[in-house]
């Protein structure tokens, strides 16, 4: 049986206000390794709060998070750190990367907080570039690419560390159709090659193509492909 | 799976918290070099006028070694009584008689003034005095002869006058020309020289010099020696030194002062300046602003950059790991500031002084204290946005506005 690198249990979340905004109301969870999971849902349904929780970036007002086994609950600030720096990778919507920087310079900072040594850094982030098709692009700097481009390399410095679990919110959100498609080839590719990725989307079409789709309405997950009865192809039992 | 271990945060390299310091630099140049801009200015002032002051100090010092730290002055002292006391006529000869002395001239007051012409008002003085000299002064004092010549034994017998630099300056005569006269006592006095400045000696630059027989002739001198110049081998002036006064005065040598001209000079070269402090104190300012300015530059940085401190957070960063980027950030700054008033600094102090002629000094207090001061700066104009930086939460960082 495969081990779950992600367990939520009952997580709950909710933001201070007038009145509290409650984002996330009891979301339980499994997340096997080498699993690839879409999470859709309306606007405001509380996809990245769900996603930042799992991520270790915020915690939840109650519940349980265990990531790779571990209780994030009883996890210090500075071991949450080293746990996104050691089996985390994100992808955000606004690629988020480093102008001033060389494309494999930026790749090579996905490692930069794991304890690395800049040289093995950057032998990793060439081989990393070139898993994402831009192995030829390493010494120029990220204002040159085009969009699509810019999210591989948003990407590639994600898996440069070689996490347990990959984190993407809105990957395809500020990119076109085609190129929208291709990330979510590279993706596919990845979760192939053995890789366990979660994406949120707004795009049905582009979630349809996931093996397992969740589903969430106002903070709760609503539907679960995997949840039903017929087990998803390429697990054994 | 095996059981699960709890992950460490790994440390940075020093390599790698120098790269990151730099990231504020490499990305907005022109703000960061303006935000070094105050503390490059104060440094640079504070480095250029302490390097000023030694150097400055430092060509006094050498300029008092070129005339040398081995002359010793004998003077008369006062008498228990409280009178002024007289050194005897034989006190030069005696004290030449010392082993190491090898120069020794004397001078000696006398009761008359000494005017451009006997036309002019008596009471004006011009705080000159007249003195008996013996003919070896000039060479006694270290100093040498301007214009014309000094007294030889002819004319040391004559009413005949040698200026010393002041004097001829206050009686309005710059050159010697055949037949140029001053009033002295009550006659006459051809002026036969004028003297260098004597800066060991600036008695001798207010003094009209007569020879001492002329003196005794013309002017009523009574032949007693007032001030003694005494040369010493340079390394037994301490010993000359202590036998001077018995030698001078053996019946009285406590009615004898002994003095070394040049320890005056040095303490007043080495004497700090009040213009000093001043500067020091508006570089400390210029400082202040400098550090109000680094700090201004953080602040707006950590504004600027949460989505890259949500990305580090995101990546793996501790909240330490981005508080010490952002304080090395201002620490860089600072001292890239400061290095640059260092230079700045020692390059003024360079131009001014060889202008000058003195040897470039540039105390260690002034650099490394200078780098020293930005370092301390930079801490402390980073660590607040340092600490906001840290603060941030990870999701509110990578909130895009
Ligand atoms: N920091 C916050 N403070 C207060 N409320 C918040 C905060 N972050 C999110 N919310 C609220 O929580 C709810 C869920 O937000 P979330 O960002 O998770 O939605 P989402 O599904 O990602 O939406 P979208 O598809 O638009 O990105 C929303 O109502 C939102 O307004
Ligand atoms: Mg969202």
């Amino acid at each position: 049986m495969t081990a779950p690198v992600l367990e939520l249990e009952d997580v709950k979340k909710s933001y201070p206000g007038e009145p509290p905004v409650e984002a996330l109301r009891g979301v339980s969870l499994r997340i096997d390794e080498g699993e690839m999971v879409a999470v859709v849902g309306p606007s405001g349904s509380g996809k990245s709060t769900l996603l930042h929780i799992v991520g270790t970036l915020d915690r939840p007002t109650s519940g349980r998070v265990r990531i790779t086994g571990l209780d994030t609950n009883h996890l210090s600030d500075r071991e949450l750190a080293a746990l996104r720096a050691q089996r985390i990778g994100f992808v955000f919507q606004q690629f988020f990367l480093a102008e001033h920087q060389s494309v494999l310079d930026n790749v090579a900072d996905g490692m930069l907080y794991a304890g690395a040594r800049l040289g093995d850094r950057r032998a990793r982030a060439v081989q990393s570039l070139a898993r994402v098709g831009l192995g030829h692009r390493g010494a120029t700097r990220p204002t040159t690419l085009s969009g699509g481009e810019r999210q591989r390399v948003a990407i590639a410095r994600a898996l440069v560390g070689r996490p347990a679990i990959v984190l993407a919110d809105e990957p395809t959100g500020n990119l076109d159709s085609a190129n929208g498609g291709a990330i979510v080839d590279l993706l596919e590719g990845l979760h192939a090659a053995g890789a366990t990725i979660v994406v949120i989307t707004h795009d049905r079409d582009l979630a349809d193509r996931m093996p397992r789709q969740v589903e969430m309405r106002d903070g709760r997950i609503v539907a679960d492909t995997a949840a039903q009865p017929a087990e998803p192809p390429g697990r054994e039992w | 799976m095996s059981k699960p271990t709890v992950p460490v945060a790994a440390q940075l390299g020093l390599g790698d918290v120098c790269r990151l310091a730099s990231v504020g630099l490499r990305t907005r140049r022109l703000r960061a070099g303006l935000s070094a801009v105050g503390i490059a200015i104060g440094i640079g002032a504070m480095v250029a006028v302490l390097g000023l002051s030694s150097s400055s100090e430092a060509g006094l010092l050498a300029e008092i070694d070129r005339l040398g730290t081995n002359l010793l002055t004998v003077t008369n002292g006062q008498t228990v009584l409280g009178t002024a006391a007289k050194l005897p006529f034989a006190a030069p000869s005696m004290i030449d008689r010392i082993a190491p002395v090898t120069t020794v001239a004397e001078i000696g007051s006398t009761d008359a003034n000494a005017y451009r012409s006997p036309l002019i008002n008596k009471i004006h003085t011009n705080a000159l005095v007249v003195q008996a000299t013996s003919l070896g002064l000039p060479a006694a004092v270290g100093t040498t002869v301007a214009r014309g010549a000094f007294l030889n034994p002819a004319t040391a017998t004559e009413p005949v006058t040698v200026l010393g630099a002041a004097a001829a300056d206050r009686l309005g005569i710059s050159r010697v020309f055949p037949g140029e006269r001053i009033w002295v006592g009550d006659q006459w006095f051809y002026v036969a020289g004028i003297l260098r400045p004597a800066p060991l000696a600036a008695e001798i630059d207010r003094s009209v010099l007569v020879g001492f027989p002329a003196a005794e002739r013309y002017l009523g001198f009574d032949r007693h020696p007032t001030t003694v110049y005494v040369r010493a081998a340079t390394s037994r002036v301490a010993d000359v030194r202590s036998v001077l006064a018995a030698t001078a005065n053996p019946e009285a040598p406590n009615e004898v002062s002994v003095s070394r001209p040049s320890d005056a000079l040095v303490a007043r070269a080495t004497a700090k300046n009040a213009l000093t402090g001043l500067f020091i104190g508006l570089g400390a300012v210029a400082l202040l602003v400098g550090g109000v300015g680094v700090a201004n530059v953080m602040v707006i940085a950590v504004l600027e950059r949460r989505s890259e401190i949500g990305l580090r957070r995101a990546l793996g960063a501790t909240r330490g790991q981005i508080r010490t980027q952002f304080l090395s950030e201002a620490v860089l700054l600072s001292l890239l500031g400061g290095a640059v008033g260092v230079v700045l600094g020692v390059g003024a102090t360079a131009l001014y002084a060889s202008a000058k002629h003195w040897s470039i000094v540039v105390p260690a207090l002034a650099w490394a204290g200078g780098l020293t001061a930005s370092l301390a700066i930079g801490a402390l104009a980073g660590a607040l946005p340092a600490v906001r930086a840290a603060r941030l939460a990870p999701t509110e960082a990578l909130r895009t506005a």
